[in-house]
C-alpha cells in the first residue's frame, strides 16, 4: 500500500513500524520552536521536571516576536526569563532584538527549517512549514518541554485528505484567496487531526511564499498539518540556506487519501473572511460595503517581501483614505531590508501607512493597532476570532495584500481594479 | 474518581482567544490566567465558577492558537473536566500533556443544558446527567493517553520511564 508525504515523514522519524492513522507513536524532533508567550510554559515545565540540559540545543528555537518590542513590563520580564534560559543553555538559535522577525517567516529564510523536516512548535501556525515539504505541527508548551528533554515527540498517526487546484489563478487571485477557499468549502473543523496535501497545476507554477502562506492556515481548518511536496522551487529557496541534508518527498500514486477534492481555479475570485471565523468567506464581488477602520499588512501569513511588492504596487502613488490607519509590518528584518532597498518603504511612506517592527504586535491584538469597540479592521493575518485584534466589539476581516492594499484607499473593502 | 459539578454551557467553536484572550498572555501564572478564564465568551465566567464545576461545549473546543495557558487558565479556574462533541487537536493534546480531564461525547452535548449536575466516570468514560437522568458514553481515550493520565501528564510520564 502507498503511503502520503506525511507518512514517510513520520515513517523517517520513528522506531515504530506498521502504524496505521490513529496509532500513536514517539518520533524524533528535528526542530523545536517556541515564542515569548508559550516558551515560558515550557522553560517552567523544564526547569520542573530537574532536567538539567537541553537533548540537543542545536535543535531548540526560540523567537520573541509576539509582545516585542515589549509592549508592557510583564512581557518584558517574560521575554528576559526566556533570554536567561537560552543564554545558560547557549542556545545558538535564539531570536532576540534587531534579529527577531515573525518566527514562521523567519526560519524558512533563516534554512533552520527544511523539506522532509519533523518540526513541533508551541505555535499553531508551525504547520507554515509544510509550505517546505516538512511535517510540521503546532503543539503546546509542555509538549515543547517534553522536546527539549527527550528531542522527542508523540502523536496519533493522522489521515491526509488530498486537494488540487486545477488550472490557472484569476486576475488579483493569490495564495490567500485559495486557502480561505478551501476553508470556506470545509469549515474550521473540516481537516480536525488530518493532514491536508494541497497540490495542482495552479501550485506547481506557485512561488514558495505563496505556498508557505497556503500551509500556514491548513490549522484554520483545525488540520495537524498542511503538506504541499517539495519540487525544484523549493529546492531553489532552501539549497542556499540549509546547513543540514533534507529530503524531499512524494506521495506514492497509491497512497490512500480519507476525501479528495478538487477545485478549479476558473470559480475562484479574490475571497474576503467576514468576522468572526475563517470560514466565513465570500468572493470579492459579493462583500457589499464594508466601511474600515485599520488596515494591517503582514504577519507569517502574509509579511514576506513578495506580499509587500504587491501592496506596493497598488500603493504607489495613491494615498491611504484619511483616517484610516493602514499598518505595514514587514514579517522579518531582512523582508524589511530588501523592501527599503527595492524602494517599496517610500511608497507606503508617501501612500500614509504606518510602517511597524518586525513583530506579531496586532495579527493578535497584542499592540501597535489595536482596535476600539466598533471598529472594523481588514487584516491579511490569518485569523478574525471575537476580539482577535482588540475589542470584542471589533471586527475583523480577512484578505489577500492586494484586496487590503486596494481597500486602504478606499476606506472600504475592494478589489484592486476599483484603484487601478 | 468520580467527578461531579454543575454545568456551564458553551456553544460550538470556542476558540483559544475566547478561552484566554491573548491581552493576558503576558503573564504563565496560572491563577492571574484563571481571573480571565472564558472572557471574551461569557464575561462573567471566572467570578461564577465554582470548584468542580464542568464546562460542557459544542464541535472543536479549543480551536485556534496552540497556548497551553487555555486548560491551565480552566483548570486554575476549578473546573473539574470538560465535556465537548469534539476538541481542536492542540487543545486536546495539552489537556492531556497538563492533566485536564476532558470527554468528547457528541451525545453529552446535545443534551447536557447549563446547570444540570452531572457525574463523571473518567475510568469508564460513563457521563451522567443527574438533572434529567440521563447517561451518555464518551469516545474511548487511546492507551497511550490513558498512561499519560495515570502518570500525571507528560512531563510525569518522561520521568517515569527514565527519560530524564
Ligand atoms: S503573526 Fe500572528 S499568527 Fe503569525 S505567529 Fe504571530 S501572532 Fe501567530
Amino acid at each position: 500500500m502507498g503511503r502520503t508525504i506525511a507518512e514517510k515523514i513520520l515513517l523517517a522519524h520513528t522506531q515504530d513500524r506498521d502504524f496505521r492513522p490513529g496509532d500513536v507513536i514517539k518520533v524524533g524532533v528535528d526542530v523545536a520552536l517556541a515564542n515569548d508567550i508559550t516558551a515560558p510554559l515550557a522553560i517552567k515545565a523544564f526547569d520542573a521536571s530537574g532536567a538539567a540540559s537541553l537533548a540537543d540545543a542545536s535543535k531548540v528555537v526560540f523567537v520573541l516576536d509576539h509582545f516585542t518590542p515589549n509592549k508592557d513590563i510583564a512581557s518584558a520580564n517574560q521575554c528576559m526569563f526566556v533570554r536567561r534560559f537560552a543564554q545558560k543553555h547557549e542556545m545558538e538559535n535564539f531570536f532576540d532584538a534587531g534579529e527577531v522577525g515573525v518566527e514562521h517567516a523567519l526560519l524558512p529564510e533563516k534554512g533552520l527549517v527544511l523539506p522532509g523536516d519533523l518540526i513541533i512548535g508551541a505555535d499553531s501556525h508551525t504547520c507554515t512549514y509544510g509550505g517546505l515539504g516538512a511535517f510540521a505541527t503546532g503543539v503546546g508548551s509542555t509538549d515543547l518541554a517534553a522536546a527539549m528533554i527527550t528531542g522527542e515527540a508523540w502523536f496519533r498517526v493522522p489521515e491526509t485528505m488530498k486537494f488540487v487546484f486545477k488550472g490557472k489563478l484569476n486576475p488579483w487571485v493569490s495564495a490567500k484567496d485559495l486557502i480561505l477557499y478551501l476553508i470556506g468549502d470545509i469549515g474550521v473543523d473540516g481537516g480536525l487531526y488530518k493532514v491536508l496535501e494541497i497540490m495542482g497545476e495552479a501550485i506547481d507554477s506557485m512561488d514558495l511564499s505563496g505556498r508557505l502562506t497556503i500551509s500556514n492556515m491548513a490549522i484554520e481548518a483545525g488540520a495537524k498539518a498542511g503538506i504541499i511536496a517539495a519540487d525544484h522551487c523549493t529546492e531553489d529557496y532552501v539549497s542556499p540556506r540549509a546547513k543540514r541534508a533534507y529530503t524531499l518527498y512524494a506521495s506514492d500514486e497509491d497512497a490512500v487519501y480519507s476525501d479528495v477534492r478538487e477545485y478549479d481555479c476558473a470559480d475562484i475570485e479574490p475571497q474576503v473572511a467576514f468576522p468572526h471565523l475563517p470560514e466565513n468567506t465570500k468572493g470579492i464581488s459579493e462583500v457589499g460595503d464594508i466601511r474600515l477602520d485599520q488596515v494591517v499588512i503582514g504577519s507569517c501569513t502574509n509579511g514576506r517581501i513578495e506580499d509587500l511588492r504587491v501592496a506596493a504596487l497598488i500603493l504607489k502613488g495613491k494615498k491611504v483614505k484619511k483616517g484610516l490607519r493602514c499598518l505595514v509590518l514587514p514579517a522579518t528584518p531582512q523582508v524589511y531590508r530588501d523592501a527599503e532597498k527595492e524602494g517599496l518603504l517610500s511608497i507606503f511612506l508617501e501612500a500614509g501607512a504606518i510602517m511597524g517592527p518586525p513583530t506579531c504586535g496586532p495579527c493578535l491584538g497584542g499592540h501597535m493597532g489595536v482596535l476600539a469597540d466598533g471598529e472594523k479592521a481588514l487584516s491579511t493575518t490569518n485569523r478574525n476570532f471575537i476580539g482577535r485584534m482588540g475589542s470584542t466589539k471589533s471586527e475583523v476581516y480577512l484578505s489577500s495584500p492586494a484586496i487590503a492594499a486596494a481597500s486602504a484607499i478606499t476606506g472600504r473593502i475592494v478589489s484592486p481594479q476599483e484603484v487601478l | 474518581m468520580i467527578i461531579k459539578g454543575s454545568v456551564f454551557r458553551f456553544g460550538d467553536d470556542i476558540d483559544t482567544d475566547a478561552i484566554i484572550p491573548a491581552r493576558y498572555l503576558n503573564t504563565s501564572d496560572p491563577r492571574e490566567l484563571s481571573r480571565h478564564c472564558m472572557e471574551d465568551a461569557d464575561p462573567g465566567f471566572a467570578s461564577k465558577v465554582g470548584k468542580g464545576d464542568i464546562i460542557v461545549a459544542g464541535k472543536n473546543f479549543g480551536c485556534g492558537s496552540s497556548r497551553e495557558h487555555a486548560p491551565v487558565a480552566i483548570k486554575a479556574g476549578g473546573v473539574s473536566c470538560v465535556i465537548a462533541s469534539s476538541f481542536a487537536r492542540i487543545f486536546f493534546r495539552n489537556s492531556f500533556n497538563m492533566g485536564l480531564p476532558i470527554f468528547e461525547s457528541a451525545q453529552a452535548a446535545q443534551h447536557i443544558e447549563a446547570g444540570d449536575v452531572v457525574e463523571v466516570d473518567p475510568k469508564a468514560g460513563i457521563i451522567r446527567d443527574i438533572t434529567r437522568d440521563m447517561e451518555f458514553t464518551a469516545t474511548a481515550i487511546p492507551k497511550f493517553m490513558q498512561e499519560l493520565i495515570a502518570d500525571g501528564g507528560l512531563i510525569e510520564h518522561i520521568k517515569k520511564r527514565g527519560q530524564i
